[in-house]
């Protein structure tokens, strides 16, 4: 969905909100959980949808800009339509966590944090996923993909190339 | 089934996790989650269950192993204001993964451990904060709660009593520092989480600066355990003062990385060659961080120390969230302190400038250092910076930040020597 300058939530989100905010003993505590419906609403946080979710919790719009510009996972950017997120910390380290993200900016042409010109795919590092057994560790789209090696990921590529087709 | 008798129990966070669709309440039911609700509801008071939580000398498995039970007491009564439970499910210490695997596979005994933790401190509403990464966790914990609330495990009147408790999963969005329980509630009132100055404490001022408790996910699912067999059987497990079981999450250069349930005092060596299947290349570990990234580092010689909070603090460590990442001798210490120098600066609030400027100090140096720009100067640099960021902050990241740099520095002289001459070569 693009992002016009009139952008807004459907109804049953705007219900949703509703039952979320008498959850707690204030309306701003609601904020990171809108603006995660809002990023999946939109794909991303523009400024007209950072508007909207200030007006809708009543806050100013610095107060949905700190928050934004704070949490890493709140993007301002459109990204892919694959967003592969690599982590590189101490446990995926250790297991070969460098060298399948240099493997996968590589296969793809593209740079930490780009994405490809088609459009389809993101490749980010992130800190310590949480899931250090598993090293290395692959989110795809917020699904947790572990033990992954560079076969794993060029499967993954060309099978969604595929389904493109 | 988790035994009575102190010495049989093989598990107690981990007893049902094995079982499949555990996550079901029925299937959880059969398996004995909420049995022992309605006798706590029923014939418990707060009195009483502080008492059997102090008694079993359960302590803080978030990483700062406070105990928990004085922790409850702290709480004044009659404020005129409500009393919040938070659970802290941010685990984003690098290293820890084990709350994750409570959450995904037994997510009722978590609900089971937060309405007893709610009853015994009189909450009406609870939080679970769980960091946002885990979208999976997140989303059957919420299946969780709505299969408690039809089941009137939560919600008013609870199971005919007099206490009612809301449960509300709340999704994290990507901050390191959110795990600090003053960040987190900063995050939970919809703000950055920068951690606040204590005192007050949380349980003073807290959540909309009402009391509120802030426990670790593996604290919470203790609970149930300690109240139905009594805090005597939960002392008796393990050793003096560091009571009970706990998991540890192992990780790095060991064959069989995984979150493994054992009593407290097991040996580190036992530990990684017994249950992890031992390193992958070698037979001696070059290093281990026993408690998550901010732990100093042990060595070699540290391979017998038992697996306690005072034997840790004793080979100048800390057990932490018991996140123990091991190395082998393949590992580059230099490259993996550059690594953790740069988590540090990213995940620094910025609040207070030690910690703002001196985290990204770290990181420039140790990326000098580790592409062979460094100069002996630099090592002076390093601890200098790191010294004078430790304990002049308002959260211990600082701290964390400062530890595997003067690690290397105590433990890797030569080996960071060694980097800079060959690469002036």
């Amino acid at each position: 969905m693009s992002v016009g300058e009139n952008v807004c939530f459907s109804l049953d989100r705007l219900q949703e909100i509703d039952v979320l905010i008498k959850k707690y003993p204030g309306k701003r505590s609601a904020l990171l959980p809108v603006l995660h419906m809002a990023q999946k609403d939109f794909g991303y946080l523009s400024m007209p949808v950072q508007q909207l979710v200030a007006d809708t919790l009543d806050l100013r719009l610095m107060a949905v800009r700190e928050v934004v510009t704070f949490y890493t996972m709140f993007r301002e950017k459109p990204c892919g339509t694959y967003l592969l997120e690599v982590c590189t910390n101490a446990g995926c380290m250790l297991n070969g966590g460098n060298e399948l993200l240099a493997h996968m900016t590589e296969s793809l042409g593209i740079q930490v944090g780009e994405t490809t010109p088609d459009g389809m795919f993101t490749v980010t590092e992130v800190e310590c996923a949480g899931a250090c057994a598993g090293a290395p560790v692959v989110q795809i789209n917020n699904a947790y993909h572990e033990k992954v090696d560079a076969a794993y990921i060029d499967a993954f590529i060309t099978k969604v190339k595929g389904d493109q087709l | 089934m988790i035994s009575s008798d102190p010495k049989q129990v093989k598990a107690i966070c981990f007893d049902r996790i094995h079982i499949e669709n555990q996550t079901s309440l029925n299937i959880a039911r059969k398996n004995g989650a909420y049995a022992f609700l309605p006798t706590v509801l029923k014939d418990f008071d707060t009195e009483h269950i502080v008492d059997e939580v102090k008694k079993s000398g359960l302590r803080g498995r978030g990483g700062a192993g406070f105990p928990t039970g004085l922790k409850w007491s702290f709480v004044p009564r009659n404020t005129g204001k409500p009393t919040y439970l938070l659970c802290n499910a941010d685990e984003g210490e690098p290293g820890t993964f084990k709350d994750r695997d409570i959450m995904r596979f037994d997510p009722h005994l978590l609900i089971e451990g937060m309405i007893m933790a709610g009853f015994a401190l009189g909450v009406h509403d609870a939080y679970i904060y769980i960091r946002g990464e885990f979208l999976h966790e997140v989303e059957v914990v919420d299946a969780a709660i709505k299969e408690a609330y039809a089941a009137n495990l939560l919600g008013e009147n609870i199971l005919g009593s007099d206490f009612s408790m809301n449960l509300t999963v709340h999704r994290g969005a990507g901050a390191y520092i959110c795990g600090e329980e003053t960040a987190l509630i900063e995050s939970l009132e919809g703000r950055p989480g920068r951690p606040r100055f204590k005192p007050p404490f949380p349980a003073i001022e807290g959540f909309y600066r009402c009391p509120t408790v802030v426990n670790n996910v593996e604290t919470l699912a203790t609970i149930p355990a300690i109240l139905e067999f009594g805090g005597d059987w939960h002392a008796a497990i393990g050793v003096p003062n560091n009571t009970g079981m706990k998991i540890f999450s192992v990780s790095g250069h060991v064959n069989k990385p995984g979150n493994y349930e054992v009593p407290m005092g097991t040996s580190l060596k036992v530990l990684i060659e017994e249950y992890c299947g031992g390193l992958q290349h070698g037979t001696v570990p070059k290093v281990i961080i026993p408690g998550g990234s901010s732990t100093p580092w042990l060595l070699a010689e540290h391979y017998d120390t038992p697996l306690t909070y005072d034997a840790m603090m004793k080979a100048g460590s800390m057990l932490g969230s018991g996140a123990i990442i091991v190395m082998d001798e393949t590992a580059d210490v230099i490259a993996l302190t550059r690594r953790l120098a740069h988590f540090y600066a990213h995940e620094s609030c910025g609040q207070c400038s030690p910690c703002r400027e001196g985290t990204g100090w770290l990181e420039r140096v140790m990326t000098r250092v580790e592409n062979g720009q460094g100069c002996e100067e630099d090592l002076t640099v390093l601890h200098d910076a790191a010294t004078h960021m430790a304990g002049r902050t308002i959260c211990a990241l600082a701290d964390g930040a400062a530890a595997p740099i003067l690690s290397l520095l105590k433990h890797f002289p030569d080996e960071v020597r060694e980097r800079l001459m060959e690469k002036a070569a």
